[in-house]
């Protein structure tokens, strides 16, 4: 997960999430929580169709980078557990 | 960081803390003026054993009153409303820090690469060192990168702290279940020094913030060495 390498106009490793323009404002909340359940979603998707894994890197790197620790283990626990609020 | 009769504010670390200190100085000129013409007119008023009891109209002087003062203010508030739309550039930042607040520390995490975090305490009174700074120390500092733009996030595990560092121009509450973005710049590397800005318990005055802005090559051998 963390070769990864960054979109297709930058070289090199990957910095930081860059900035989102769906997000343009100080409130970040919803940024963290999109690309957590665009990640979630990406990679039920591809397992389901039997296909690389591999686009769904991006949307790792950002909710990495982005959430806090404590929420992203608190939103594991809740998938593990079947109570996580969210549609995946 | 702040200093004993410190009149002003501490010294810009950020340009856009220098534009904010410079606006500070235009609009601080304009109430100066403004208050001693009123005081010296006062004063005039009170002086003098002239009378005048029979004004019928003042057109021309109600006239400049209402101009003048439109115009100061708009002189105010063009500067005002360029720095404001500045703090809200889109620049791209090349790395990302989280703050999350709790009762009564700051917790720091740097997740881009590899998961670094760490708890930030205050050192108590009792166990500083020899010239060190009283409610102030912290036992593990923030390590940013100088001259490199940072997006810091902010939230909280518990309590409505809130993240401040004066020097640089910033101040962001922190709030939990939100995550609140601001951008850290600074022009030179040293230590520079804030204290949480939201009452948030008894211990609020003792969990300050210490950023130490170093080169990139120290920066990266910090992290490695934090993990």
């Amino acid at each position: 997960m963390l070769g990864a390498e960054c979109p297709k106009p930058c070289k090199g490793k990957w910095p930081t999430p860059p900035f989102d323009p769906r997000f343009p404002n100080q409130n970040q909340t919803r940024n963290c929580y999109q690309n957590f359940l665009d990640y979630h979603r990406c990679m039920k998707t591809m397992n389901r169709r039997g296909k690389s894994t591999q686009p769904c890197e991006y949307y790792f790197r950002v909710y990495h980078s982005l959430c806090p620790i404590s929420w992203v283990q608190r939103w594991k626990e809740q998938i593990k557990d079947g109570t996580f609020a969210g549609k995946i | 960081m702040a200093y004993p009769m410190q009149l002003g504010f501490q010294d810009a670390t950020s340009p856009i803390m220098e534009e904010l200190l410079h606006f500070h100085d235009h609009t601080l000129m304009i109430v100066f003026l403004i208050s001693s013409l009123v005081l010296y007119i006062i004063s005039l008023m009170l002086t003098t054993k002239l009378t005048h009891t029979s004004t019928m109209d003042a057109q021309e002087v109600e006239t400049i009153w209402t101009i003048l003062p439109a115009i100061i203010l708009i002189m105010i508030a063009l500067p005002s409303l360029r720095i404001l739309y500045m703090m809200d550039e889109i620049n791209n930042p090349s790395l990302t820090v989280k703050t999350m607040g709790h009762q009564w520390y700051w917790s720091y995490e740097y997740t881009d690469y590899e998961d670094l975090s760490f708890d930030s305490y205050m050192i108590p009174t009792s166990e500083l060192k020899p010239g060190e700074l009283r409610l102030l120390e912290v036992d593990n500092r923030v390590v940013l990168p100088m001259e490199m733009t940072v997006r810091m996030l902010i939230s909280s595990e518990d309590v409505l702290p809130s993240w401040a560092v004066p020097s640089l121009g910033l101040k962001t509450d922190a709030i939990p279940g939100r995550l609140n973005q601001t951008t850290l710049m600074s022009t030179r590397p040293g230590l520079f020094y804030g204290q949480c800005s939201e009452i948030c318990g008894s211990n609020h005055s003792f969990m300050p913030i210490v950023l130490e802005l170093v080169p990139l090559k120290y920066f990266e051998k910090w992290s490695a060495s934090m993990l």
